[in-house]
C-alpha cells in the first residue's frame, strides 16, 4: 500500500515511499533523521513537533505525511543548513538570552517565532505571546523566550540581538 | 499505529464519488485535528481517509447580498485574518481567534469543527446567532438546512453516508447589530471551554443614536447599565446561544423571547440570562460542574450584551 511522494524538504527536492497512515513526524524522523522536531504529547497539544509546512506551522504528530506531497516543509534542521554563519538570527537570541533550558521545545519554538516574524516582523509582546501560545515549555522559561523573540524582531536581518 | 489508506482527491465531484465507492469504512478528513487525534487515541479506525484539503474549491469567504459565504475548507487562521469577518461578523472573529493554538489553526477548518458536532465547538454559537444556514452536497444532489437542525448529539449531525458539508451561507446582519462570542477557559491557549456563550442584538436607527450618547459618556459596565436604566434602549432582535450546555450546541429560545422587543435594562439581562440557564441542560464534567455553567451563563450573557452593544457603537463610528 506503499505511496511514493515528493515534495521540498528544507530546500531540497526529495522523493520517498510513504505508507499513507504515517505522521509527517515519523516520516521527518524515521526516514529522513531529521529529528530536531520532537513526540511531545503526540496530540497537537504540545507544539513540540512543530514544522513549517507551506509557510505555516503544523503540528507534525498529526499532519498526515501524504499532505507534503507537492509541497515544502522547513525543519529545524533546515533553518540552521540555510542561515549564514550556522545559526539563524532567532536561534542566536535563544542563546544569548538564556531561552534554552533542557531545549526539548526548543526546535518548535524557534520555527513559531520564525512563523511569526515572517508574518509580524514588529510583533508586541501581546503578538510573541499569542504566536507561542501553541508551544509549550516544560521547564516554564517563558519569558526568557519572549525576550529572545523580541529581540530577534529587533535586531532586524544581521540578527543582532541587542 | 492503525494503519489505513489516504486518498487526495482535487474536486468535489471526485471527493463524493470516492465516499459513495469506499461506503462505510471511510471517513473525510479536513484540517485532521481531529480525526488524527482520535485515531491516536483509538476511538476511531477508518480504514480510509479522504482527504479534503486538495478541494480548492471549498477554500473562499465570499460576499454575498450583503452576507457572506464561506467554504468549508476554510481555515481558522484564514477567518482570523479576514477583515470582512472582524467588521461584519465579529462574534465569529471571536471564536476562530481563541481556538486551540497557531499550530492548530493553520490546518483546523470551519467545516470540521462543525462536522465533528463537539458540544464544545467554538464556531456553533457564533454561526447560530449569525443564523448561519449550511449546504450539504450528496450524490442525490444538494440541500441547505438551517445549522441549529444540523446537530443530532455529540458527534453526531445529521449528515448521511456520502454526504459532505460544503458551504456556510450567513445572511446579512440587520443594521444596528453588534455580536459576540466568549469562550470561558481555565487557560488562554489550548484550552477547550467550558463554556460558549454567544449572543447578537439589534436596536434600530433611533435607539443607535441613544447609545451613541449612552457609551460616550460611560465607562465601566456598572455605568452603562446604569444609564440603561434610565435610556431603555428597545432591542429590535436579540439571538442567544450556547455551547457545551447541552449534548449539541443550541439557541437559547426563550431567553431571546425575553429581550426581544424589550427595553435593555440591567434587570432585563438578568432575566433573558436566568431564563438561558434554565433552558440549558449542562452537565457535571472534569472541565466544570452543571451549577457553575448555569451560573456563568447568566453572568456571560450580560456582560456580552453590553459587549454587543458597544460593538454596534463602534461599528457606528466606523
Amino acid at each position: 500500500m506503499k505511496r511514493t511522494i515528493s515534495f521540498v524538504l528544507n530546500g531540497e527536492k526529495v522523493e520517498v515511499e510513504v505508507e499513507p497512515h504515517w505522521s509527517l513526524l515519523y516520516l521527518l524522523r524515521e526516514r529522513f533523521d531529521l529529528t530536531g522536531a520532537k513526540e511531545g504529547c503526540g496530540m497537537g497539544e504540545c507544539g513540540a513537533c512543530t514544522v513549517i509546512v507551506d509557510g505555516k506551522t503544523v503540528n507534525s504528530c498529526i499532519f498526515p505525511a501524504m499532505e507534503v506531497d507537492g509541497g515544502e516543509v522547513l525543519t529545524i534542521e533546515g533553518l540552521t543548513e540555510m542561515a549564514e554563519g550556522g545559526l539563524h538570527p532567532i536561534q542566536r537570541a535563544f542563546i544569548e538570552h538564556g531561552a534554552i533550558q533542557c531545549g526539548f521545545c526548543t526546535p518548535g519554538m524557534v520555527l513559531s517565532a520564525k512563523a511569526l516574524l515572517d508574518e509580524n516582523p514588529h510583533p508586541t509582546e501581546e503578538d510573541i505571546r499569542k504566536g507561542i501560545e501553541g508551544n509549550i515549555c516544560r521547564c516554564t522559561g517563558y519569558l526568557q523566550i519572549i525576550r529572545a523573540i523580541k529581540a530577534a524582531a529587533e535586531g532586524g536581518k544581521d540578527g543582532r540581538a541587542d | 499505529m492503525i494503519r489505513f489508506d489516504y486518498l487526495k482527491p482535487s474536486t468535489l465531484e471526485e471527493a463524493l464519488s470516492l465516499l459513495y465507492e469506499h461506503g462505510e469504512g471511510a471517513m473525510l478528513i479536513a484540517g485532521g485535528t481531529d480525526v488524527m487525534v482520535e485515531i491516536k487515541q483509538r476511538k476511531i479506525a477508518p480504514k480510509a481517509l479522504i482527504s479534503l484539503r486538495g478541494v480548492k474549491e471549498l477554500e473562499y469567504i465570499e460576499p454575498h447580498n450583503g452576507g457572506v459565504r464561506i467554504g468549508s475548507m476554510t481555515t481558522h487562521r484564514t477567518l482570523e485574518s479576514s477583515s470582512l469577518i472582524k467588521e461584519k461578523f465579529p462574534a465569529l472573529a471571536d471564536a476562530v481567534q481563541n481556538l486551540g493554538s497557531v499550530q492548530i489553526r493553520n490546518v483546523a477548518t470551519i467545516g470540521g469543527n462543525i462536522c465533528n458536532a463537539a458540544p464544545s465547538a467554538d464556531t456553533a454559537p457564533p454561526l447560530l446567532v449569525l443564523g448561519a444556514e449550511v449546504r450539504i452536497r450528496g450524490p442525490r444532489g444538494e440541500r441547505v438546512i438551517p445549522l441549529e437542525e444540523f446537530f443530532v448529539g455529540p458527534g453526531q449531525t445529521v449528515l448521511n453516508r456520502g454526504e459532505i458539508l460544503v458551504e456556510f451561507i450567513i445572511p446579512p446582519a440587520p443594521a444596528y447589530t453588534g455580536s459576540a462570542y466568549w469562550k470561558h477557559t481555565r487557560r488562554q491557549a489550548m484550552d477547550l471551554p467550558i463554556l460558549g456563550v454567544a449572543l447578537s442584538l439589534s436596536l434600530n436607527k433611533g435607539e443607535a443614536s441613544n447609545l451613541r450618547k449612552l457609551l460616550a459618556e460611560s465607562a465601566t459596565m456598572e455605568e452603562i447599565l446604569f444609564s440603561l436604566e434610565e435610556s431603555g434602549l428597545v432591542c429590535q432582535q436579540a439571538r442567544i446561544a450556547l455551547g457545551v450546555a447541552a449534548p449539541t450546541p443550541m439557541r437559547a429560545k426563550k431567553a431571546e423571547g425575553v429581550l426581544k422587543g424589550a427595553k435593555l435594562t440591567g434587570r432585563k439581562l438578568d432575566e433573558a440570562g436566568r431564563v438561558a440557564s434554565q433552558e440549558a441542560q449542562p452537565r457535571d464534567t472534569l472541565r466544570g460542574a452543571a451549577w457553575y455553567r448555569r451560573e456563568m451563563i447568566q453572568v456571560l450573557s450580560k456582560r456580552l450584551a453590553i459587549k454587543c452593544l458597544e460593538r454596534i457603537f463602534l461599528g457606528e463610528k466606523r
